[in-house]
């Protein structure tokens, strides 16, 4: 039974290869059932696997072959099927699959083959998304985690014949890239200290092997790693451009999986954190300032997609703010919810943009509340999860973070409610400004206006729901004594943490902690309700932004410094490279030997004058020659023997 | 010293100056005039060395067919001074240089020769010169090389008939 | 006479032969060279002949094979004469002029 795992990638590579392959003769439906089909497949032995892992806790795998065997130091192609990565194969496989069945209406104006190009890539982004969390070693983590950066590369520009879209993509790939370096130098340190990358092995007694240096470098270049893939600062910006994609992608990868690998790297390697606690603090200041940076620079964007772009960067700095204080189950759970939410979200503005025909500007819209109602509700829903409303999902999973925060530092509370705030502002400020008030838009697109069909209204459907109820699987102590669920399940995965940090006595003043939650909570409600008014009433202006208004919608014009301080620069030493060092320096060299020969061949020819008489001179001069070295041999040789 | 001795350095010394001058001379007509000399000096050092045989073969065949047959070629083709080429200096000198050094590594091995340097060559005694001698070895011995030498003969007479074939 | 006598007149006059051939442009000139170098051979040949020990004991035949040699010699540069002849002949009936510096076809 422990080799069914093997089986849960298996299903997507399938689908891939004969989506790829075939893609000219499928047929769109057929396309569609392959593509979404093997999902379903991996979702149910997912659960298959969850049942167990409950009952029995985490299941011995077998290795599949050794992937790399150089004299002492073996890498093992082997998968790890313990609670956390459960959790996450249900939701990749879940949310998945509910994606992919929204897919195939969303995307089926595409004509076959691209259809087709579309799903295979799609699976192949699945399949890496589980190989990384699979994985029993940091080796196979990051075969995944540069498989999902490639599709996310392939699924940006998924509409080639955009410049501007490869642009986007080109930007995503590379910045990762960065994020990637500092991943794999911390492999590389690990491999060294250890002679082996497995989890079993780093993670038994790191402080045996490792000194607090080395820890610190190894987490700190981890945590470089997750700035890339997961979108903080400073290698966030590739986020908001990857919106040039569809919907659903930005659904699928840049809000409930691909974004989350690097939550789930530092989460894996928690034990690893636990003893560096200034990485700890540098992951909750990057991640505390995203949240809030990303949360203000939302306040002002136009674009629906832009918003929710931003939105998810700032939900992951509240991810990595609960991993750097140490409550990594309630980062885990905040995974979770967000995955529900973000992508019902996701869902909803493609949803919307589909029904304008494309149209993605949020002032051309409004009033599509009574056109679209279920759209309208399942958003509505999500909103109220993201914004942190009880008894939502996002409320209860934003609160472990919160909470463990004020433990932690009353300054991160503070900071980590204002961005709370900021969240619910502008995510009601979208809401009102797309369905709220009248239509804003052309008279054509009015007419285009209809709810969408039932492929995509219904996985809208169960995302609202899961977001609405989610939340009852972390409720926190403070209201029913032993009813957090998740943290009981993730116990085993974080008990070399919790062991650690057993030293600091809880301080479980519960009743101030209930006091916080509800003030908060009120707060929340009060400028949802501002918000809610305000852009009810929205109306279209064409005046430009001034003042802090222009910056927030210039997004603190962090695009054009990273322009002007990185991409000039290294234009312009590529261009010196290509002008001057290839071509006068390696061109000249490599042409000068050729022209080097030229000239001596042309000297040389001259000897040939076709006179015999010259020839004879030679043969006498030769002759004499080798008189005299034969005579001398020995002589020559000592000669030669100094020399050399 | 005696007169072999005398003749000897009288004779080295007419057959070097005479092959210089075969160089030196611009007329080709002298030039073979003065290796008719170099001829005759050399067939004098074979009779003082007893071979009288080669001595006389040498003056016959040499000086007399060769070298009459160089004359033919020349007055055919009627050269005299003025029609001579003359190759330019430097080729000259490397000549001559080249020549010297040539030399210079022959005499050098000559002389380290260990075991020539106590050994002579007798003079005026001897029998194997005489024609008797090498009559007798020639068709015991070599019998066959000279009858392929006739052949050889041969084919340099139609060789040159067919070289010199106007046509 | 000490060998070595006849060793170094062999010698002078094979290199005069040599600076000969090399010097000149007339293809006639070279050619009585290469005669000049055989003879210095034949001499040398001869010398030789009467160099060897078994000359010591009178009556035998021991040198006599040098001798022939210098027959065999002798037979061969007049063969060799007679065609060397014809081909310069050759040469100046097709260019008129018997300068070896003509006969460049084989450069470059």
């Amino acid at each position: 039974m422990n080799e069914l795992v093997y089986l849960v990638p298996l299903f997507p590579l399938l689908g891939f290869l004969i989506n790829g392959l075939c893609r000219k003769q499928l047929s769109k439906s057929l396309t569609g059932i392959i593509g979404s089909g093997s999902i379903l497949v991996s979702f149910v032995i997912s659960t298959i696997l969850f049942w167990q892992v409950k009952s029995n806790g985490a299941l011995p795998v077998d290795p599949l072959f050794t992937f790399i065997d150089a004299g002492s130091f073996k890498i093992d192609f082997a998968f790890q099927v313990d609670q956390l990565s459960c959790l996450f194969l249900l939701i990749i496989t879940g949310v998945g699959f509910l994606i992919h069945v929204y897919s195939t209406s969303y995307m089926h104006d595409e004509e076959a083959p691209h259809f087709a190009r579309y799903f295979s890539y799609l699976n192949l982004f699945v399949f890496s998304m589980l190989l990384l969390v699979l994985g029993a070693n940091f080796v196979i983590m990051f075969i995944g985690w540069e498989g999902v950066g490639l599709c996310s590369y392939l699924l940006i520009g998924f509409w080639f014949k955009n410049d501007n879209y490869n642009y986007a993509a080109k930007k995503a790939f590379v910045m990762n890239r960065i994020g990637d370096l500092g991943f794999l130098l911390a492999i590389f340190w690990i491999i060294e200290k250890f002679h082996s990358a497995d989890y079993a092995i780093v993670f038994a007694n790191p402080q045996g092997t490792l000194s607090p240096a080395d820890i610190t470098g190894i987490t700190l270049l981890l945590f470089v790693g997750a700035t890339g893939k997961s979108a903080q600062i400073p290698l966030y910006t590739w986020l908001p451009d990857a919106m040039a994609g569809p919907t659903p992608v930005s659904a699928l990868i840049h809000a409930a999986t691909m974004v989350t690998a690097g939550i789930y790297m530092i989460a894996r390697s928690n034990i690893l954190y636990t003893l560096a606690p200034s990485v700890q603090a540098v992951v909750a200041v990057i991640g505390l300032a995203t949240a809030v940076f990303a949360a203000t620079i939302a306040l002002k964007q136009n674009d629906i997609k832009k918003v929710l772009a931003y939105s998810t960067v700032s939900q992951l700095g509240y991810m990595f703010l609960g991993l750097g204080v140490g409550a990594y189950t309630g980062a885990v759970f905040h995974v979770m919810t967000h995955a529900f939410f973000k992508a019902c979200l996701f869902l909803g503005a493609g949803s919307v943009i589909h029904a304008m025909g494309g149209e993605q500007d949020m002032r051309n819209m409004g009033g599509l509340k009574k056109y679209m109602p279920v759209t309208q509700i399942t958003f509505l829903l999500s909103c109220f999860a993201i914004a942190g409303v009880p008894p939502f999902s996002g409320f209860f999973s934003k609160d472990a973070i919160l909470s463990a925060a004020m433990q932690s530092n009353m300054l991160y509370y503070v900071i980590g409610v204002l961005g709370a705030l900021l969240t619910a502002f502008y995510m009601f400020r979208l809401y009102g400004m797309t369905f709220l008030g009248s239509f804003r838009g052309t008279h054509d697109q009015e007419h285009h206006l209809h709810e969408s069909p039932k492929a995509i209204t219904i996985p809208l459907v169960v995302l609202a729901a899961l977001a609405t109820v989610g939340g009852l699987l972390g409720i926190p102590e403070v209201f029913v004594k032993d009813s957090n669920w998740l943290e009981k399940f993730l116990a085993p995965v974080f008990a070399g943490s919790t062991a650690l940090t057993q030293a600091k006595p809880a301080e479980g003043n519960s009743s101030m902690e209930l006091v916080y939650m509800f003030v908060v909570a009120a707060i929340i409600v009060a400028v949802i309700a501002f918000a809610w008014s305000k852009y009810k009433k929205y109306e279209k202006t064409t005046e430009p932004e001034t003042g802090l208004g222009k910056v927030l919608a210039n997004k603190w014009y962090v695009d054009e410094i990273y322009d002007a301080i990185v991409v000039r620069p290294l234009n312009a030493l590529a261009g010196f490279l290509k002008n001057v060092v290839e071509k006068s320096g390696i061109d000249g060299f490599v042409n000068g030997v050729g022209r080097f020969v030229q000239y001596s061949s042309r000297q040389l020819r001259l000897l040939q004058s076709g006179l015999a008489g010259n020839y004879i001179l030679y043969m006498v001069l030769s002759i004499v020659v080798l008189f005299v070295i034969f005579w001398n041999q020995t002589q020559i040789v000592q000669f030669l023997e100094n020399i050399f | 010293m005696d007169i072999t001795q005398i003749l000897f350095w009288i004779l080295s010394a007419l057959a070097l100056f005479a092959a210089i001058m075969v160089l030196v001379s611009k007329n080709p007509v002298h030039s073979v005039l003065w290796l008719i000399v170099v001829f005759f000096a050399i067939s004098g050092h074979y009779i003082l060395l007893n071979a009288q045989f080669l001595a006389i073969v040498n003056l016959i065949v040499y000086a007399g067919a060769i070298m009459v047959l160089f004359l033919f070629v020349i007055m055919l083709m009627n050269l005299n001074a003025e029609a001579e080429p003359q190759k330019n200096n430097w080729m000259k000198i490397i000549g001559v240089v080249t020549g010297g050094l040539l030399l210079w590594v022959l005499v050098s091995a000559v002389r380290s020769a260990a075991d020539m340097s106590s050994r002579t060559a007798t003079l005026k005694t001897g029998d194997i010169g005489l024609i008797q001698n090498l009559g007798k070895v020639l068709f015991n011995d070599y019998a066959v090389p000279f009858e392929i030498s006739s052949v050889l003969f041969l084919s340099a007479m139609v060789g040159a008939v067919v070289i010199g074939k106007k046509d | 006479m000490p060998i070595q006598y006849y060793l170094t007149l062999s010698a002078i006059l094979f290199c005069i032969g040599v600076a000969g051939a090399l010097t000149r442009r007339n293809a006639i000139i070279i050619f009585m060279c290469i005669e000049l170098m055989l003879n210095a051979v034949n001499l040398m040949l001869v010398a030789f002949s009467k160099m060897s020990p078994a000359v010591e004991v009178a009556g035998t035949n021991g040198g006599t094979d040098a001798q022939l040699f210098v027959f065999f010699i002798m037979v061969v540069a007049a063969a060799e004469v007679s065609v060397g002849l014809a081909i310069i002949v050759m040469m100046y009936r097709n260019v008129h002029s018997i300068d070896v510096n003509f006969l460049n076809r084989l450069k470059n």
